[in-house]
């Protein structure tokens, strides 16, 4: 067991005027380790996942993260370029519409590459065999490389972006609902790809979801939201399997046996 | 296993639960408490073979869910030897983390149902542990290869997802991916509920090997023969239920 978490929360909190979106959210992320964070619409998860990835600010509380450099500052004392720098290389966002996290008008290629280029790499041919073995890594034939993602399905655009993702190797990587706008066969498709990738890169994640299966299948700690509050908390399958607050209960009970 | 590690044989118990409660209350159904087991105290040594016994109801799997981390307790503690480096720590009380690494390192199980992930071969869901470990991909297919041959899983099914498969034929998976690793404290619940008489001995054969290696087992059995074939010792649940005090 390592001993230090790569992301540390501690009294979150995020107002909108007298609204509290999200409050009192405490919670650590271990390397290695994926986290869901599950709620219904309107439980604060999606504000909180962008608060903790310095996406949104937050109105009060701690966000620490672990660089790869050894500090462990909080992202509010980083500065603009080392923020812009840490979301472009160490982080990864992968969100619920892949248009949000894609550049529609390039090409697939491109796409994987730009974060390359990001982090310094300049020699073209180079990218091009990198962006094209990762298009491989997410299902997607390299022969596509120069088509745009307009071309694509829904389903290759979330591979995409998920290699977009991936490619400058992050170590802690942000979803947002990322099997949520597609197909039940597509979705079984993205969620074995991403269950796979995570496991053999060793990856941290922070995955917001609706979906009970979901957070069973690619998490091994859960935090159940509701009203802005964390409501429970714990490993997953103690928290699916035995659900002590009245809302996890109410959500598991919802879900048909399977 | 040429890994075994012996280090942990021979210096007290591999298990020790003691002052465990477990309720459940269930909040759609108007708050009712449903008491299940109360003051379960038990404890296991290196090489034992320990049954759960009693009525159906009685909380024998809630007990074993309990020692797994997969369901809360109340109160009491549950001690677990932890593999590495021979503390005792407690499952009962612990952060997620420790019951994750207590799974990776100490504690087995052998669930009645397998819960398949799809698109995963029955080759990788019974390596999955020694790859968790930092065991070669390769090596660990080829143990797991040869674990589901012992228990005659017929090796066109191998590269399959288990999905489809059988109720014996999941069950034999389950027990192979239990049985790969070298966890010093290994729980089965109800392992040969859907194996024919072949399997059956194969599996009571595996038991008394790992037995042998100084493994501690706690197991619920229906299956008379099995039970008489393995068991050191039966704990009688009923002695722990909380049922009639309710």
């Amino acid at each position: 067991m390592s001993s230090e978490p790569i992301l540390s929360v501690r009294n979150l909190e995020r107002r909108y005027g007298s609204f509290i979106a999200c409050t009192d959210v405490s919670f650590d992320v271990w390397p290695g380790e994926v986290v869901a964070i599950v709620g219904e619409s309107g439980s604060g998860k999606t504000t909180l996942l962008n608060c903790i990835s310095g996406r949104m600010e937050r109105s009060s509380g701690e966000v620490r993260y672990h660089m790869r450099d050894g500090r462990f500052p909080d992202l509010e004392e980083l500065s603009e370029a080392e923020r812009r720098f840490l979301a472009r290389t160490d982080w990864g966002f992968v969100h619920q519409n892949p248009a949000d996290g894609l550049r529609m008008r390039v090409s697939a290629g491109a796409n994987v590459g730009e974060r390359l280029m990001a982090i310094g790499q300049r020699h073209y041919g180079d990218i091009r065999q990198t962006a094209s073995d990762w298009l491989e890594r997410v299902e997607i034939a390299s022969a596509r490389i120069d088509d745009k993602p307009v071309a694509f399905s829904g389903g290759m655009r979330q591979r995409l972006q998920i290699a977009r993702n991936l490619v400058t190797h992050p170590r802690l990587i942000f979803m947002d609902e990322p099997t949520g706008g597609l197909d039940v066969s597509v979705q079984a498709r993205v969620l074995d790809l991403l269950r796979m990738l995570v496991a053999d890169l060793g990856l941290s994640v922070v995955i917001v979801t609706h979906d009970l299966a979901v957070a069973r299948l690619l998490s091994q700690r859960m935090i159940v939201m509701k009203s802005g509050h964390i409501v429970e908390q714990g490993l997953t399958d103690r928290v699916l399997d035995d659900p002590r607050h009245p809302y996890t209960q109410l959500l598991v009970a919802s879900i048909p046996e399977s | 296993m040429p890994d075994i590690d012996t280090t942990v044989a021979n210096t007290g118990p591999l298990l020790s639960v003691s002052g465990v409660a477990k309720s459940f209350t269930m909040h759609l159904r108007g708050g009712i408490r449903l008491p299940v087991v109360a003051n379960v105290a038990f404890e296991l040594q290196p090489g034992e073979c320990v049954v759960l016994g009693g009525p159906s109801g009685v909380g024998k799997s809630s007990i074993l869910r309990m020692v797994y981390g997969n369901y809360s307790v109340d109160s009491g503690q549950i001690l677990i030897r932890q593999r590495g480096d021979g503390e005792m720590a407690n499952l009962a009380t612990g952060e997620p983390r420790l019951v994750l690494a207590l799974r990776r390192d100490s504690i087995g199980y052998v669930s009645q149902f397998l819960r398949a992930v799809p698109r995963v071969s029955a080759v990788d869901v019974v390596a999955e542990p020694l790859v968790a470990r930092g065991v070669e991909r390769d090596v660990a297919a080829k143990r797991a290869g040869e674990m589901l041959e012992r228990l005659n899983l017929p090796s066109a099914l191998f590269e399959l997802p288990p999905a489809t498969f059988s109720g014996g034929e999941k069950q034999r998976v389950n027990i192979a991916r239990g049985f790969i690793t070298d966890h010093p404290l290994l729980l089965l619940d109800e392992p040969t509920a859907s194996l024919d008489a072949t399997n059956r001995d194969v599996l009571v054969e595996m038991i008394r090997e790992k037995l042998g290696l100084g493994t501690a087992i706690l197991g619920i059995f229906h299956d008379m023969p099995v039970r008489e074939a393995v068991a050191t010792r039966v704990i009688d649940v009923s002695a722990f239920s909380a049922r009639d005090a309710a």
